[in-house]
């Protein structure tokens, strides 16, 4: 078995104890809610910090509130409470089949949705151990200085791997970080950058306290779709949100849509509006839509998956995700 | 040196069965009056396993316990230049560090293939070869230690692909990754094969179809939950106990004493239970040597588990083959003829690749007639961790691509593949082309049963585009009639030992793996000397109290150590219904033992309990005991270099019926059902022979659709390197993915298996595969050949095909085949 390096465990009960502990020790302390990412990662050396500050016990990071017209979801609420909770089901099935597919039951008992956010980029030359590392020679993202999927660049390429964020996009969520400066509001579509090495405007000392995803006020629709190897386990080898806003007639009045797993940061598709506003979601302006994704997503060897199949993939999930959304369609699931 | 193990014809037969007293042959056929064999039952150690409390090696800690870990090469290929250690030792909570140079003795599974040192002497031939190994007061102080050793490399070219291994030429370039074992030879060939029976070329010119075709099966692991795991330990008498997650104990325990220089009577091996094995735990590794030498060195236990990162790099899985076949047939879809050439990757080290090589080619001969066959089968080493055995030891790679070849026969010539499957069917009682003794054979029942169950005749070349059927078969050996290493020696024994109680101790040297053969002695020693099932005890696997067996490999273990218990518990009873019989004044034979009772036959309403009868015959006998062994029929080969290779005292037969879903659009195969029909003899426990079909279908079919044990190149950052050494990246299916497995029992009834009983731990895997393809072939007309199916690689060669528009899966519409052809089936299950 892998050892964990030795570390200590803080439990702080308040989200103010949290953020003053992460505070106080700076680079050698780092949050930890589920740990299925972390754990993990530490036991390949990708961290190897002196202090790990929980998050779970905190009572504020708990709990599904309505706040006015939105639904509040803590940070430290758990995958599986998400994937089942009544009214995430009744008002955002894309955000609970997301979070329902993530890994496997147990990692989703432990996992949360602020970690889910907050998820580290992956790569096939990352997510390895010490020993393995160290005979390729290490790579951009940790210890090393070359890049072995792009072998040029200088810009790290590890995928975003997040089911869940994706999601809170096409639905307009915003988190609260709390950090030593105090509290701030982001919008998830603000959220994320497009380098692998940190992949978000979250400042390290920073924790996700809770998600805010505003009530949909029309008649409004999102889907989510994931491809991977297997029905269980897997990380997404690609994933697509997407959301739509129809007028009575069944035409769209907004869409939006995420395609993610690809590269560092989950990306917005482009020049949906102009295909599909005013339109039904017919074959044609599905087929339309699907295309104009497939032009803009270019999968990387930052997975051991054929990236022309990943990419040939891209069309596929899209039209699934945008079947789901028609309005003779079930409920996204 | 010889290849095959030399046997002495002096010696002759052994009696294939044990005398049951009576002059009478065992009971063979349905109804036959047993009283558990044949029923189901629960596995003797499965509430242990089921609820955590079955003791593993790892489970196991000593007082004063140190831990060890093995440092590994990064190179694939590097001369060692010089090891330091002493800033390892220098660290506080060290006790000792051990390099190549304290055990610089080769070792090898196969006695004329040594070439592995515990740890690396001189050279290091694969990411993750072992170096040097340190033991400390905790596995954190080992890992800090290991660090600090350090290790001079002169790097060497290392070569990945076994086209590039044949070619080298021991320059500088192009080393070899062995020195050659003759002067002017290839270094990188372990070996080659090349045999050739009947007239093949005259046979296939004459022919009326020729079939070519070129395959590729991908290299797989093992995957055990458990990972090796060992602890040694060195007394205070200068004795040495090893504990090891091994299937092989005995082979353990002989190389330990000739590695470590140890007199053998003092290495004690024990085998605690074992968390899966698949023949991954074939062979002794290097931690075994390790922490025996360690503890040498400190006087203290000390253990080392291995990550699972470890296991990845210890491997000896299925070797990547790449093969070439030609079949030819007649009119009538009869083979004519068989060319085969394969070349086989085995990794750095030969492992069990000498015989790899052979069944390669020699295990393809039933249970199909062949005329007239060739093969020409290579081994090379590749800078790679070193193949080996996995279930359905170097004869599912060839099954693949024969059972696609003849799928590909049968389409060409406008045949059901099931018929034609049925035509070439070579019955039993006989020979195969290539001299192997064929005794019960129940293929014909396995393919009715299958093409029955899957609704064959009405659902092949009939599905919607998409869907598809598939069919394949194939044999397997319960066990081989030679030994790894020559000896004349029994190659399974029992003792049985009896209480006053009642209770009845069974000292088995078998490996119990999960596949249940502690169970299986149980339920024999149970039903032959009338205890309940939970009066017996199974002590196994540790090599101070139990006699020999030569291990878990093979599919040998239900047929030798079966009919070394019968043996054993025959002579036992023998002794019970004497006693009973001076007690009641009646014939020996007209007491029978069942049920916890000593029955009188002629009226069972006269009977004693068990342990009384036990009493008396200690009383009349003294203290009851008896062993029984088993060993192989010694004229059952081909007369040629290398005949022995293959020879088994019975072969298990094989049929799968695949049925499968192909989404065209984005390759992704999902497997919806699969029946699997399987000859094992016997069923002693249909529960367990379900349990071994179900996991073998499972792990075929995990091999068809997912892994890989694939490595990096230089392009890809780091040539050798491991593709993805942990759970997470090298996929094997989930439940979910699993399809639905509809197990079908075929009893043949053998005539020297226990109580007709064969193996069915291995050949239920075989078919899975080619079934598989031929499945994908009649959803989608596109042919597999390339192992794995998974989605990307079915995407590509639906690409290559035109795209899923231009796909035309063979369709008919006529009227169902005819009734399949008359076979006399008379030669089935009937012992000579």
């Amino acid at each position: 078995m892998l050892r964990l390096p030795p570390f200590r465990y803080h439990r702080p009960r308040t989200i103010d104890e949290a953020v003053g502990l992460l505070d106080r020790w700076g680079s050698r302390a780092l949050p930890v809610s589920g740990g299925t990412d972390l754990i993990p990662n530490m036991k390949h050396r990708l961290f190897t910090p002196d202090h790990l500050v929980s998050l779970r016990q905190i009572p504020g990071m708990r709990g599904f509130r309505r706040d006015g017209s939105a639904l509040m979801i803590g940070g430290a609420e758990t995958l599986a409470s998400v994937a089942r909770h009544p009214e995430v089901l009744r008002r955002f099935p894309s955000l609970a089949a997301a979070a329902g597919q993530v890994a496997g039951p147990q990692l989703r008992n432990m996992g949360t949705l602020g970690g889910n956010i907050c998820l580290d980029t992956r790569c096939t030359y990352y997510n390895q151990t010490e020993f393995w590392r160290d005979a390729l020679g290490y790579c951009l993202k940790k210890d090393g200085d070359v890049c072995h999927v792009t072998r040029v660049g200088k810009k790290c390429v590890a995928a975003h791997s997040a089911d869940t964020p994706p999601v809170l996009m096409t639905l307009g969520a915003t988190i609260e970080l709390a950090g030593p400066e105090g509290r701030r509001e982001v919008g998830l579509n603000d959220f994320f950058l497009a380098d692998g090495i940190w992949n978000s405007r979250r400042k390290p000392g920073e924790i996700v306290t809770r998600v805010r995803i505003p009530f949909a006020s029309r008649d409004s629709r999102a889907a989510y779709t994931k491809l991977r190897q297997r029905r269980s386990i897997d990380f997404p080898l690609l994933s697509v949100a997407v959301s739509a806003d129809f007028q009575r007639s069944a035409r769209v009045c907004q869409i939006m849509g995420v395609v993610t797993a690809l590269g560092a940061r989950p990306r917005l598709l482009t020049g949906w509006a102009r295909i599909a506003l005013g339109r039904t979601l017919s074959t044609d302006v599905i087929e339309a839509l699907a295309e104009r994704a497939h032009r803009q997503c270019h999968p990387l060897e930052n997975a051991i998956v054929d990236a022309d199949w990943r990419r040939a993939m891209v069309p596929v999930q899209v039209r699934l995700a945008l079947e789901a959304l028609r309005p003779s369609a079930a409920r996204a699931s | 040196m010889s290849d095959t193990p030399r046997r002495d014809p002096a010696l002759g037969d052994l009696p294939l069965w044990a005398d049951s007293g009576d002059g009478s042959r065992p009971d063979s056929g349905a109804g036959s009056g047993f009283t558990l064999i044949g029923r189901p039952q629960r596995k003797v150690d499965g509430l242990a396993k089921a609820t955590g409390k079955a003791a593993y090696t790892d489970d196991i800690a000593l007082p004063g316990m140190l831990h060890a870990k093995i440092l590994r090469s990064p190179h694939p290929h590097a001369r060692i230049l010089s090891i330091d250690t002493t800033r390892a030792l220098a660290l506080e909570g060290v006790h000792a560090v051990v390099t190549g140079r304290d055990m610089p003795v080769r070792y090898g599974i196969i006695p004329w293939t040594p070439d592995e040192y515990p740890l690396c002497v001189e050279r290091v031939r694969y990411i993750g070869d072992g170096v040097a190994a340190v033991a400390a007061v905790d596995e954190d102080t080992a890992i800090r230690a290991l660090a600090l050793i350090r290790v001079e490399y002169e790097e060497l070219p290392a070569c990945l692909d076994p086209a590039e291994a044949l070619a080298a030429d021991g320059s500088d370039e192009r080393p070899f990754i062995h020195e050659p074992r003759r002067e002017g030879r290839n270094g990188n060939v372990t070996k080659r094969v090349q045999l050739s029976f009947g007239e093949v070329d005259e046979r296939m010119a004459g022919a009326e179809v020729v079939v070519e075709g070129e395959y590729f099966f991908e290299g797989t692991t093992h995957t055990p939950i458990e990972p090796h795991c060992a602890i040694g330990r060195y007394d205070e008498n200068g004795r040495l106990t090893v504990w090891s997650a091994t299937q092989v104990p005995h082979y353990l325990h002989r190389e330990l004493a000739s590695v470590l220089g140890l007199d053998p009577a003092t290495i004690r091996v024990v085998q605690p239970p074992v968390g899966g094995a698949f023949g991954g735990k074939s062979e002794p590794f290097d931690l075994e040597f390790c922490v025996a030498r360690l503890s040498m060195a400190t006087g203290r236990p000390v253990k080392i588990l291995y990550t699972r990162e470890e296991v990845f790099y210890a491997h000896r899985g299925r070797h990547p083959f790449h093969m070439k076949y030609r079949t030819a047939a007649d009119e009538q879809g009869r083979l004519q003829a068989v060319d085969a050439e394969v070349l086989l990757d085995g990794g750095a080290y030969a492992s069990f690749g000498l015989v790899t090589t052979y069944y390669a080619g020699q295990l393809l001969t039933a249970p199909y007639t062949m005329p007239s066959y060739r093969f020409d089968s290579t081994r090379v080493y590749t800078n790679k961790p070193a193949c080996g055995p996995k279930r359905g030891h170097g004869s599912v790679q060839p099954r693949f691509a024969f059972e696609v070849q003849l799928d590909k026969l049968a389409e060409k010539l406008g045949m059901d593949p099931i018929e034609l499957r049925r035509v070439n069917f070579m019955g039993g009682n006989t020979r195969t082309v290539n001299e192997l003794r064929v005794t019960s054979n129940g293929f014909l029942e396995c393919l009715d049963a299958v093409e029955k169950a899957s609704g064959w005749r009405e659902r092949h070349r009939r599905l919607p585009p998409g869907r598809g059927l598939g069919v394949a078969g194939s044999c397997y050996i319960s066990g081989t009639n030679y030994p790894v290493y020559p000896n004349e020696m029994p190659q399974s024994a029992i003792q049985l030992q009896v209480d006053r109680s009642g209770r009845v101790a069974v000292l088995s040297g078998a490996s119990e793996i999960g596949q249940g053969c502690d169970s299986m002695v149980a339920y024999i020693t149970a039903e032959e000397l009338g205890v309940p099932l939970e009066y017996v005890r199974v002590l196994a696997g540790d090599t101070d109290f139990t006699p020999v067996d030569l291990g878990a490999y093979s599919s040998r273990i239900t047929f030798m150590l079966g009919n070394a218990c019968i043996d054993a518990a025959r002579k036992l009873r023998r002794k019970v219904q004497e006693a009973v019989a001076e007690d009641w004044e009646c014939r020996p034979r007209q007491v029978q033992l069942a049920g916890g009772w000593a029955y009188y036959a002629p009226d069972t309403g006269r009977r004693m309990r068990i342990a009384r009868a036990f009493n008396l015959a200690e009383a009349r006998h003294g203290t009851l005991g008896a062993t029984g062994w088993y060993n192989t029929p010694r004229d059952n080969h081909g007369d040629y270099r290398g005949g022995t290779i293959g020879a088994s005292p019975a072969y298990s037969f094989t049929a799968h019926v695949a049925e499968v879903d192909v989404d065209v659009e984005t390759g992704v195969v999902d497997v919806v059902r699969i029946w699997v029909a399987h000859d094992c003899g016997r069923a002693l426990n249909p529960l367990l022979v379900e349990g071994q079909m179900e996991g073998s279908v499972y792990m075929g079919f995990a091999e068809a659709l997912m892994e890989e044990q694939i490595f990096k190149s230089a392009d890809q950052g780091r040539a050798g390197l491991h593709n993805a050494p942990s759970l997470l990246d090298y996929r094997i299916p989930t439940s979910l993915d699993t399809p639905e497995i509809e197990s079908l029992i075929v009893e043949s009834i053998d005539p020297e298996g226990p109580y007709g009983a064969k193996e069915a731990g291995e050949g239920p895997l075989h078919s899975s595969i080619p079934a598989i393809a031929n499945a994908i072939h009649d959803a989608t007309g596109v042919r597999m050949d390339r192992l794995p199916f998974s989605a990307p690689n079915v995407w590509r060669a639906i690409q290559e095909a035109g795209g899923p528009k231009a796909l035309a899966p063979p369709r008919r519409r006529a009227a169902p085949p005819p009734e399949p052809a008359r076979v006399d089936r008379t030669t089935v299950g009937v012992g000579p």
